[in-house]
C-alpha cells in the first residue's frame, strides 16, 4: 500500500511564470484558496487563513522547505488540520514537493505529498467523517468555478 | 467477540501502530493475504506450512492486531484471528480524498496561470 499521492499535470505557461504561481504569496492564495500573512520563506514558518467558502475558520499553517527557483518547491503541512480545538502540531506532518520542468509546451509540474503513514489511524478516518458530504459539496463548488473562469 | 475497536484506548493503540508500517513486512502481509480470503484461523493452522516458529507468527499476529487489521475470536479454548478490511478501506477513502483535492487544486493552478 502506498503512503504517498503522486500527480503531474501540464500547464501551457513558461515555468517562470508558473513559479511565480506557486511561490509568490498573494498569487498561491489565489488558486490555493488561502489568504496568507506573508511571503515564504524557505525554513520559516507560513501562516494565513482558508478562504474556500465553508471553510474560512480553518487556518493555514505549512513550514516552508525548498525554494530552489523554477525548480523545486516544498513545504510541510498537517494535511486536514480543520478541527480548531485539536491540537495537529505534535504530530508527524506530510512533505508537498512541487516539481518543475519544462516542457516543448510549457511546464510540467510533478506533485507529489508524502508520508501519511505517519497520520494517526483515528484522525484519518475523523478527517474522511468530517468531510464526506461536505467535500461532495465543495467538489461542486470548484467545478463551477473552474467552467466560470476559463 | 470481545473486540473493541471503537474505545478510545483501541484509538490510541492503532494510532501508535500505523497500518502502513503493519504492512510493510513480507510475512505480516502474507498472513494479511491468508486471512483476507478465508476463515478466521489459528496460530497453530497459520504456523503450519509457514516456516516460522509459533513465536514469531504470534509476534507478527499481535502487530497486526494493534494495527486493527485482524482481530482474535476466542472459540472455546481456542483463539482465533479473523482479517479485519476497516483500517485498509479507511486509508485508501482517505488518500482518495486528498488526491481527489489535488485534482482540484492543480485544476485551479492550471486556470490561473493560462489565463
Amino acid at each position: 500500500m502506498s503512503d504517498r499521492i503522486e500527480k503531474r499535470i501540464e500547464l501551457k505557461a513558461p515555468v517562470s511564470r508558473v513559479w511565480r504561481a506557486l511561490t509568490d504569496y498573494r498569487e498561491f492564495g489565489e488558486w490555493f484558496r488561502v489568504k496568507l500573512d506573508g511571503p515564504f520563506v524557505p525554513g520559516e514558518v507560513s501562516r494565513g487563513h482558508i478562504t474556500h467558502p465553508g471553510y474560512e475558520h480553518v487556518k493555514w499553517e505549512a513550514v516552508v522547505q525548498k525554494m530552489e527557483p523554477e525548480r523545486l518547491f516544498s513545504f510541510t503541512w498537517h494535511p486536514y488540520s480543520v478541527d480548531p480545538k485539536t491540537d495537529y502540531s505534535k504530530e508527524t506532518p506530510t512533505l508537498v514537493e512541487f516539481k518543475l520542468e519544462k516542457t516543448a509546451a510549457g511546464t510540467l509540474v510533478l506533485l507529489t505529498e508524502s508520508g501519511f503513514d505517519q497520520i494517526p489511524a483515528g484522525r484519518r478516518l475523523e478527517a474522511f467523517r468530517r468531510n464526506d458530504g461536505g467535500w461532495t459539496e465543495q467538489m461542486k463548488n470548484i467545478e463551477s468555478y473552474v467552467a466560470q473562469t476559463p | 467477540m470481545s473486540h473493541k475497536r471503537r474505545s478510545g484506548n483501541a484509538g490510541k493503540r492503532r494510532a501508535q501502530a500505523p497500518v502502513f508500517a503493519a504492512l510493510g513486512d513480507a510475512t505480516r502481509l502474507s498472513l494479511v493475504a491468508r486471512l483476507s480470503v478465508g476463515p478466521p484461523c489459528s496460530i497453530s493452522r497459520l504456523t503450519g506450512g509457514s516456516r516460522l516458529t509459533r513465536q514469531a507468527i504470534t509476534k507478527h499476529l499481535r502487530v497486526l492486531e494493534r494495527a486493527g487489521i485482524v482481530h482474535s475470536v476466542r472459540t472455546g479454548r481456542e483463539k482465533r484471528f479473523a482479517f479485519d478490511p476497516r483500517p485498509m478501506e479507511e486509508i485508501k477513502q482517505y488518500l482518495d480524498l486528498v488526491s481527489e483535492q489535488w485534482d482540484q487544486t492543480l485544476t485551479r493552478l492550471k486556470s490561473f496561470v493560462e489565463n
